[in-house]
């Protein structure tokens, strides 16, 4: 049987750093440096890591990107920890809390060394990033070129957001970065933001957004405001949540979830996993599982339809894996952890038709089911919203220069609506572009004009509709908000 | 999925608890906030906030564009109220 973790892998190289121990509920384990708590310790075989407030029930990670919070634990000490973006530290005490989490004991290694100093003062900056992915590193490339002071933070402790992750080539033209990884944009993307003007802030989260532009930062153990002349929300967007009985077992993860794993940390999330989902990221999971030697059981979609690109459904089919549409996961079975699925037909409705139940032995199961935008910080800070199912629910209503209805607020990326990482690039650009020039800077001429007609190119064709109905929409949206 | 079936894992709320909170009457997630608590938890609804606003659509007839999101507050992400509170001032004697 292999092992967890993946020595030989056909695209990537795991380079692990040195042996470290923790300790998990009082028992010694090993994991590496550079790796995240949740990961050494999926690594070491701990799947379930504590038991829910009311109902005691067992809880894991979901999303592995710090969205969820269903990962949540004690680490030296200080309770609700989100493991899955901390990284791990030698001699770190990782426990299960009991509920809700209890306030440290009244040791004087934990709660009363108060964190770091308590910052009274504003940090002030032009430009404020709020996410180092695809869409915040280009918008820096876009001010710091332009000579804006730019802060971009992040609450990962490395940069690229999920593009750390994509092991396949992209699509498109040359400026779009065709036919590299999404692993190798990262540091192409990095190399064009000017060192000079940026700051690039990590392990820093913002916890809140006021209309007046100061966002709240935790970073390190301590809290600080940063006043920004202009905002851009490069957030992102979280895993969808499907119902189903006994959704919550640990061993149902989103499929981002299982991208960092086997693609950061060169895990691998179990050994037979059943996809649910059959659009582009369910199929590309899929194929990227099989390249890490697992087995994928089966594609199940609940649309008539493969809603991905038929390329990579062909290629997984010719791998042996068959894609069911019309199907959707009934029930997850399994005690402590998933170690079986039942799927079903469904109908027109979207109802399982009864006696069409089949029952699989899958020691994962994997959610692909769409990602919402990560908004919340925005609405926070007033911005309007409204629902276009197109890009993935509730947006912010932005105009053709991704400002919201705030001045001065612009979004971009997956948190402006789903798309996906070339269009998030161009986004961030366009709104980098954007917030430069109304600070006065002077933008190269042509360049928006560029980045627009590449923005409607790669929304052109048939794969491009959904984007193109949803950002129409949201044209008239905002007019409604006379922007 | 089944009156047991975890909509809301921050807060421990099952399908059968939206459904009964929307037969009394509560429907829009700002009330179920409050009533269950779903949405106020360690996610802040990122997980929940979705198949809630679908239970409600689905139980009241409406679309999903008639059910608007619960406001949403800082802080954002889990955080720890000694960060919040900071360090109390040097006393200077």
């Amino acid at each position: 049987m292999a092992e967890i973790r993946l020595t030989e892998h056909p695209i990537l190289q795991f380079k692990r750093g040195r042996k470290i121990s923790f300790t998990f509920n009082g028992k010694k384990l090993d994991g590496h440096e550079g790796e995240t708590v949740a990961a050494a310790l999926h690594a070491a075989g701990v799947t379930t890591y504590r038991r829910s407030p009311q109902l005691h029930r067992p809880r894991g990670f979901f999303c592995a990107i710090g969205k969820c919070s269903s990962c949540l634990m004690t680490v030296d000490g200080v309770p609700n920890v989100r493991i899955c973006i901390t990284p791990l530290r030698e001699g770190m005490k990782v426990c299960s809390p009991k509920g809700k989490g209890q306030l440290p004991e009244d040791d004087p290694a934990t709660i009363w060394t108060w964190p770091g100093q308590y910052v009274d003062k504003i940090l002030e900056t032009e430009v404020a990033i709020i996410g180092a992915g695809p869409a915040g590193l280009s918008a820096a490339v876009e001010t710091t070129r332009m000579g804006a002071e730019t802060v971009v933070f992040d609450e990962n402790d490395g940069i690229g957001g999920q593009l750390i992750k994509q092991t396949h080539m992209f699509f498109g033209s040359k400026e779009q970065h065709a036919k590299v990884r999404g692993i190798d944009i990262v540091p192409l993307l990095l190399e064009q933001i000017d060192d000079s003007r940026a700051q690039i802030m990590l392990e820093a989260t913002a916890i809140g957004l006021y209309a007046d532009k100061t966002l709240g930062v935790v970073r390190r153990q301590e809290l600080f405001g940063l006043r920004a002349q202009k905002i851009i929300m490069a957030s992102g967007a979280s895993e969808n949540m499907l119902a189903f009985e006994h959704c919550d077992l640990p061993g149902v993860y989103g499929a981002g979830a299982v991208q960092t794993l086997m693609n950061v940390y060169g895990l691998i999330p179990g050994r037979r996993v059943l996809m649910v989902g059959a659009g582009n990221i369910g199929l590309i999971v899929s194929y990227q599982l099989l390249q890490a030697g697992v087995e994928v059981v089966e594609v199940i979609e609940a649309a008539p339809y493969i809603g991905g690109y038929h390329v990579h459904a062909a290629k997984i089919r010719r791998a042996g894996v068959p894609i069911h549409t019309c199907h959707t996961i009934t029930k997850a079975s399994g005690q402590e952890k998933v170690e079986g699925a039942v799927v079903a037909q469904v109908d027109s409705h979207w109802q399982p038709i009864p006696n069409t139940q089949r029952e699989l032995a899958v020691d994962v199961i994997c959610l692909a089911v769409g990602l919402s935008p990560t908004a919340e910080l925005l609405f926070q800070a007033g911005c309007q919203s409204c629902y276009i199912p197109e890009l993935g629910g509730h947006v912010a209503v932005h105009d053709e220069n991704l400002e919201t209805t705030v001045k001065g607020i612009y979004v971009a990326g997956d948190a402006s609506g789903i798309e996906e990482a070339s269009t998030a690039m161009l986004e961030g650009r366009l709104a980098g572009l954007c917030a430069a020039e109304s600070l006065g800077k002077k933008a190269i001429s042509e360049r928006k004009e560029e980045i627009l007609s590449q923005l409607k190119e790669l929304r052109t064709g048939p794969f491009g509709e959904k984007a193109r109905k949803g950002k129409e929409m949201m044209r008239q949206e905002a007019c409604r908000y006379g922007l | 999925m089944t009156e047991d079936t975890i909509i809301c894992r921050c807060e421990d709320v099952t399908y059968g608890q939206v459904v009964e909170a929307i037969e009394q009457g509560f429907t829009t997630t700002e009330e179920m906030k409050r009533m269950l608590r779903c949405g106020m938890g360690a996610c802040q609804g990122r997980t929940c906030g979705r198949l809630i606003a679908q239970i409600i659509a689905a139980k009241t007839g409406t679309s999903l564009s008639q059910v608007p999101l619960p406001t949403s507050r800082p802080p954002a992400a889990p955080t720890e109220l000694a960060i919040l509170a900071g360090t109390p001032h040097e006393e200077t004697s």
